[in-house]
């Protein structure tokens, strides 16, 4: 399989601070990918790397069979070719209905004037309601997403990423603030969407990692540390020493 | 087919309906009671004053539109508003005085060379800022068309212009306020040099009275430009309610509330809050183009950043992100502005000290601005809400 996305040796530092260091890493089409590593160890700032938020000092960052470089792009079209993202805090638009946000999202011309003129088919409302459906949203189409409970939101902005129909999602602490009930159903969804999209998933809980059953990528001040499946990992001495022996 | 998708756009949004009616219903009744109509009941000068006030309400529309929905907190758009009355006002300075310079070489042997025609008006109309000849922005100045269009095409490419290096920039909130105090500051202080071209701190005068109608009273004049103001602010309340019901009205909201999320939805927001502030700029330069000729005179004093800064307080004390709150604020202020600083009643002495109507106004309306955003975040539209439900 040749490689979706790969990230080349980038480094960014914030007022000095190397919050990435010579990171370099693959992510293979359709593949299901966790990372984990301690707090600041720049999983977050990498995603932001990745979908354009950040510059980075150094390095590239290339996407597709194009091998088209990301990092002077734009967040917008970074999205549009096929990067979604669900952030570490949820956030949906809460003044909008479940179905709104999931309308919004929904793949579609982006151009301010077809947005204008946009009409909302019987095609995109089956496929918004499918969307509910495969999120668990049914009941809640046409409630307030504000409403929502914290783990409803952050599966409407799942819900929101697959409309997207990204190729690869980028997935920061799904299941933070879930019961475990709802984590079961995260792993469940998360496994589901690998079948056809790649996914990483940034994640603390050790639990939810095994349950994932990938590959594992260990970060560590700002690059890679280990790799592996998780059975590896965790015997790597290093990744003991900086992380799960704590 | 056109009808059929806006007949079923009514009948989704009977509010429309209501303020067509509410709309519609106000000025029979003006006219019915005016004195162009016969009844005189209502002055001619109640009509401008209703009529202008109808003007600044469309302001208001492209001000909620612009902050309400998208979220971009801009005090500069009456600049855009002021702009409009002066590019409408050129034409009917020019038209006017032409007409005048004509009449008073009629009797003249020879007809007057295009040349001498131009230097007289220029005289006519430049004299008071010691200049007689034409400067270059009033080429277009003798046709209504090219005028009219200039309405919508000089704001719209300042908003563009302007919107398109701020947005690219990403400076939002605060500092974009800031920066919009600015460009209508700007302006102001340009338009008050006297080689400005626009006549300086004089403006533009005699704007009430229609090159070529001077037989016409200004009873029934104020009452078509009442009509025109009460069409364009009902059109531009139907556009602006299909903007925020369509899709786009969806993605500004999403704007307000988390741009950079929407960015990482694929859309380009910039474009979006460029479109909003640009097609906003221009529904305020169709309301100055309609409200000055009623006022009579434009100067630069109309666009000082306070006035920029009002069109924010109705839509605040309307309630935002609703369209018909920004017209009642624009009219319940307004209009209760007039009333204090009109002399209407009478000032109170308190013995030590004279509580003056003038000054003490403002104070009355910065105070409701603060109560509103602290207490009424939804204005007096809220109200509406209560009613609703009820
Ligand atoms: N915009 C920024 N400005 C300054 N410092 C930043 C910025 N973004 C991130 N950092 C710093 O970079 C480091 C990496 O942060 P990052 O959010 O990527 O960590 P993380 O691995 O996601 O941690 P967590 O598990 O807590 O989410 C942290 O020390 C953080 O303080
Ligand atoms: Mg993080």
């Amino acid at each position: 399989m040749s490689s979706l996305l790969n990230v080349n040796g980038i480094s960014v530092s914030f007022d000095g601070f190397k919050a990435i260091n010579d990171l370099s890493f693959e992510i293979a089409e359709n593949e299901l990918r966790a990372i984990i590593g301690p707090n600041g160890a720049g999983k977050s700032t990498f995603m932001d790397i990745v979908t354009g938020k950040t510059r980075p000092d150094m390095g590239d960052v290339v996407w597709g069979e194009k091998n088209v470089s990301l990092i002077k792009k734009s967040e917008s079209d970074i999205a549009r070719l096929g990067i979604g993202r669900k952030f570490q805090r949820p956030t949906v638009f809460e003044d909008q209905t479940v179905e709104d946000n999931l309308m919004m999202a929904l793949r579609n011309d982006r151009a301010p004037f077809a947005v204008l003129f946009y009409k909302f088919s019987n095609d995109d409302k089956q496929k918004v309601v499918d969307l509910a459906d495969s999120i668990g949203l049914s009941e809640d189409i046409n409630r307030i997403a504000g409403e929502l409970s914290h783990g409803q939101k952050q599966w409407l902005e799942i819900g929101m990423l697959l409309a997207q129909e990204p190729r690869l999602l980028l997935v920061d602490e799904p299941a933070a603030g879930m019961t475990k009930q709802e984590r079961n159903k995260t792993v469940e969804l998360l496994k589901k969407m690998a079948q056809n999209h790649a996914v990483v998933v940034v994640e603390h809980d050790m639990e939810f990692i095994r349950d994932l059953d990938c590959k594992v990528t260990v970060l560590h001040e700002g690059s890679v540390l280990a790799e592996g499946s998780l059975e590896q990992v965790i015997e790597n001495q290093d990744v003991i020493d900086v992380y799960l022996g704590r | 087919m056109q009808d059929a998708v806006l007949t079923k756009f009514l009948l989704r949004h009977p509010s429309v309906l209501v303020f067509l009616g509410m709309l519609a219903v106000f000025t029979i009744a003006v006219t019915v009671l005016s004195e162009g109509f016969g009844m005189g009941i209502v002055s001619t000068s109640l009509v401008k004053t209703l009529g202008k006030t109808l003007c600044l309400a469309l302001a208001a529309i492209a001000m909620d539109l612009v902050w309400g929905y998208c979220g971009i907190l801009s005090l500069g758009h009456f600049a855009f508003f002021g702009l409009g009355g002066y590019m409408i006002g050129m034409w009917l300075m020019y038209a006017r005085t032409e007409l005048i310079v004509l009449k008073a070489n009629a009797a003249a042997a020879l007809p007057l060379t295009p040349q001498e025609l131009s230097d007289a008006i220029g005289v006519q109309i430049f004299g008071v800022v010691g200049g007689s000849e034409f400067p270059a922005i009033w080429a277009f100045s003798d046709s209504f068309i090219l005028q009219l269009l200039l309405v919508v095409l000089v704001p719209g490419i300042l908003a563009l212009v302007f919107g398109w290096l701020a947005f690219r920039s990403r400076v939002t909130g605060v500092y974009l306020s800031i920066l919009t105090q600015a460009m209508t500051l700007a302006l102001a202080l340009y338009l008050f040099q006297n080689d400005s071209g626009l006549r300086g701190n004089n403006g533009l005068s005699g704007l009430q009275n229609l090159p070529g109608l001077e037989e016409t009273s200004q009873a029934d004049v104020s009452l078509w430009f009442f009509w025109g103001s009460a069409f364009a602010l009902g059109f531009c309340y139907v556009i602006a309610k299909l903007i925020v019901e369509s899709k786009l009205g969806n993605v500004i909201r999403a704007i307000r509330d988390d741009e950079s999320r929407v960015r990482f939805l694929g859309y380009n927001v910039e474009g979006y809050k460029l479109f909003v502030f640009v097609i906003t700029a221009i529904m305020a330069a169709i309301a100055g183009a309609i409200y000055y000729p009623q006022a009579g005179i434009i100067n630069p004093a109309e666009l000082a950043p306070i006035a920029s800064i009002y069109l924010a307080v109705w839509v605040a004390i309307g309630g935002r992100g609703r369209l018909y709150g920004a017209v009642i604020g624009a009219i319940f202020v307004s209009l209760l502005s007039s009333f204090f600083t009109g002399g209407q009643i009478p000032n109170i002495s308190l013995g030590f000290y004279t509580i003056q109507w003038v000054d003490w106004w403002l104070v009355l309306l910065g105070l409701s601005f603060v109560i509103a955003t602290l207490y009424a975040p939804k204005g007096l539209g809220g109200l509406v809400d209560k009613f609703k439900k009820a």
